[in-house]
């Protein structure tokens, strides 16, 4: 069960923070946060750091997921669980339609393309003011409750966070360490390659862009019961290269660097307040120099760093060893 | 490691106790929380709210405070962003324990957090302009600017005086325009007007003609424009180069002299509701507003530039909030909630208020001035 080890000691982690720091505001309420987005980046990397393919349209299912949830709740009394299930089912069927299309792009292309999907998205949202409240939104959805068990306070969104988080990172790491993630890799490394192999390439890079898709939309209905209240303003182009910046940053082609990305950058506004007319700046400039001196991001260097020192105090008898890559 | 961690820990535990010790030694200050757009693409809203702010709290703690408590104001940036904005609020509440809320440059992040101030049981005046904020009133919520019903309202209003029955209407397509579309056509049949053509545009589009043909040819005598920003000022340049030869009436949403710049001769003979601060010069010397608006253009124009309505409304709700505090002799929520309820007769810069618990702006038609632009310049016509 080594390849779980990571998961045991975040699911420990996980735990441990709300116990240790009941009713603490990073913890519960921006922490909430930072796991919501978490759950968008671990989608997001397995698509961006696993398969090789960028996508700068993902809030467009963040959005639907969302707006599926909100609408249905909202104006036709459906219970919240059928109506996230039906964003879900939405989401995928949408993905699924899109992704051979677009997924047949490359590089630049790919990013125009997705870059497109999220905006058509976001002027739908703004448009169709009958059925999406338009700009001025949605509000009144209900909160979630689980078996009565309501989902009203920080602690519990928290945990209902937590819970969907640890979901969505187990199927990730299940996937990677899979045939499918076998595949995605070498998808990454050469296509022509990965196809003479005998690597169904679209059907692989469809596949996970639905998986990343979906998880999106989870984490949108979510985000719309917890909000209860949702606009377009929270799903547009900005949101989507936030979230290209969080896998960016923790470390491509690392599920846990996702997440550290997705916590870092959901911490750092919040602690740069105190800095208050040179936030901003303070924080772009902890972005570029993260990024000059850590390229492989913060999550995967940091870990070779501390490697590197472990193996270095071990070879007061030993040789430095040889470490596999992560 | 351990002995780090401790004596770190000891320190905090100091330092929180020397805060609880010099609170408690002063009388403790009234928290004033605000969170606003000052940067993004709707800083021109948050800015002059937050330089207000600071520049009246600045001077009302220089003067000794409320009931001898100093004021301290606790503000976060949004970016615009509703979503950053409801975590802000929840710091304000939780973390900062703020006595009452003056903020939310947007509608978006004003909506977006109201759930969450009504169950906080905390007092919160908005700065955002849409209707949906106070109708239905809530118990907790609060707001400053006019509506675009109210525009709507004044210009229908007008178009009445001068017998007008028909009416085309165009529209931006952001939020703004849209808003203001809905209320406009709402509002038309109770003025015996006519909505014979209602056509929009993109917030990025430079030629209006094809919209304004099809008007030309609906039979309309006036034309209404609800929009923002650079459409409306290409509308009028393009009414005029069709050689249309009707009355164009805008919104408040281009009450600025940045309109004219832009429109140039063109928008001589147009009209436009806008709030009184646009004007203060030229109101009667009889016009309670005419003090209270001139204390604050000069003041703020003294130390920032051009005055700007967007922050006249953080003056207002810093006051009516102040009033009330000051009147409640205490910041218990319920007391001060009920007391900005009870605001009579406030005179600020976006009119003057009268709160019920059925209106949670308190503001009538009379806050809004009809304009015509003469001469490059405003003019009032009631």
């Amino acid at each position: 069960m080594k390849r779980l080890t990571g998961f045991w000691a975040f699911t420990l982690l996980l735990v441990l923070l709300p116990i240790v720091f009941p009713d603490n505001y990073y913890v519960t309420v921006v922490g909430g946060t930072a796991l919501m987005n978490a759950i968008l980046a671990v989608g997001l990397n397995l698509l961006m750091g696993y398969a090789g393919q960028i996508s700068l349209g993902h809030a467009a299912f963040f959005g639907i997921g969302a707006y599926a949830s909100a609408i249905l709740t909202t104006r036709y009394g459906w219970n919240p669980w059928p109506a996230m299930s039906a964003g879900l089912a939405l989401t995928g069927v949408l993905a699924f339609l899109v992704a051979r299309p677009i997924l047949r792009l490359k590089g630049h292309y790919l990013a125009m393309a997705t870059l497109g999907l999220g905006i058509i998205v976001h002027i739908i949202l703004v448009q169709t003011e009958g059925l999406t409240g338009g700009p001025d939104g949605l509000s009144d959805i209900p909160g979630l409750a689980i078996f009565g068990w309501a989902v009203d306070s920080d602690l519990r969104w928290y945990i209902v966070m937590a819970v969907t988080l640890l979901l969505v990172l187990w199927l990730a790491l299940n996937i990677i360490a899979s045939r499918s993630g076998r595949a995605l890799r070498a998808l990454h490394g050469s296509e022509i390659a990965a196809e003479m192999m005998g690597i169904d390439t679209t059907a692989t890079k469809t596949g996970v862009f639905v998986i990343a898709a979906l998880s999106a939309s989870l984490a949108g209905s979510l985000f719309a019961h917890q909000q209860s209240f949702i606009s377009p303003d929270s799903f547009s182009f900005f949101f989507s290269i936030e979230l290209v910046t969080m896998v960016v940053l923790g470390g491509m082609a690392s599920t846990f660097g996702a997440i550290f990305g997705a916590v870092v950058l959901t911490f750092l506004p919040e602690l740069l307040v105190v800095f208050e007319d040179y936030e901003v700046m303070i924080f772009g400039a902890i972005l570029m120099l993260m990024m000059i001196f850590l390229p492989q991001g913060l999550f995967v260097s940091g870990q070779q760093l501390l490697r590197r020192l472990l193996a270095r105090r071990a070879t007061g008898t030993a040789k430095e060893g040889s470490h596999g890559a992560a | 490691m351990n002995i780090r961690k401790t004596l770190s820990a000891l320190a905090m535990g100091t330092l929180l106790g020397l805060g609880a010790l010099h609170q408690a030694l002063a009388a403790e200050p009234i928290k004033i929380g605000s969170f606003l757009a000052v940067t993004g693409p709707a800083s021109f809203l948050g800015d002059p709210e937050l330089k207000t702010l600071q520049m009246y709290v600045d001077e009302i703690n220089g003067k000794g405070g409320v009931d001898g408590r100093q004021i301290e104001l606790v503000h976060y940036d949004t970016g615009g962003s509703p979503k950053k904005a409801v975590n802000f609020v929840k710091r304000l509440i939780q973390k900062d324990k703020v006595d009452v809320i003056v903020g939310g440059s947007t509608s978006g992040s004003t909506l977006a957090v109201m759930p969450l101030v009504a169950k906080a049981r905390i007092p919160f005046i908005s700065l955002a302009g849409s209707v949906k904020i106070v109708v239905p009133p809530q118990k907790w919520t609060f707001k400053m600017p006019h509506t675009d019903a109210m525009a709507a309202a004044k210009i229908f209003g007008d178009m009445k005086k001068r017998g007008i029955t028909k009416v085309a209407l165009i529209s931006g397509s952001g939020g703004f325009g849209k808003s203001g579309r809905a209320q406009s056509l709402k509002l038309a049949p109770q003025y015996g007007i006519e909505i014979v053509a209602d056509e929009s545009y993109g917030k990025k589009d430079t030629d209006m003609t094809a919209q304004l043909a099809k008007i030309r040819d609906s039979g309309a005598q006036a034309i209404l424009n609800f929009g923002f920003g650079t459409g409306p000022a290409i509308v009028t340049k393009n009414v005029r180069q069709l050689g249309i030869d009707l009355p164009l009436y805008q919104s408040h949403g281009v009450a600025s002299k940045k309109f004219i710049e832009l429109a140039g001769d063109a928008a001589e003979g147009v009209r436009l509701p806008a709030a009184a601060l646009l004007v203060a010069d030229q109101l009667p010397d009889s016009d309670p507003q005419k003090p209270v608006l001139l204390a604050y253009k000069n003041k703020f124009e003294a130390k920032y530039g051009p005055v700007s309505t967007f922050g006249g409304h953080a003056y207002d709700g810093l006051f009516i909030a102040l009033e009330a505090i000051d009147r409640a002799n205490s910041t218990d929520k319920e007391k001060v909630r009920d007391e900005i309820e009870k605001t009579k007769g406030f005179i600020g810069t976006g009119g003057i208020y009268n709160m019920s618990p059925q209106d949670h702006l308190g503001l009538d038609l009379s806050a809004f001035k009809m304009l015509e632009i003469r001469n490059g310049d405003w003019t009032i016509v009631e």
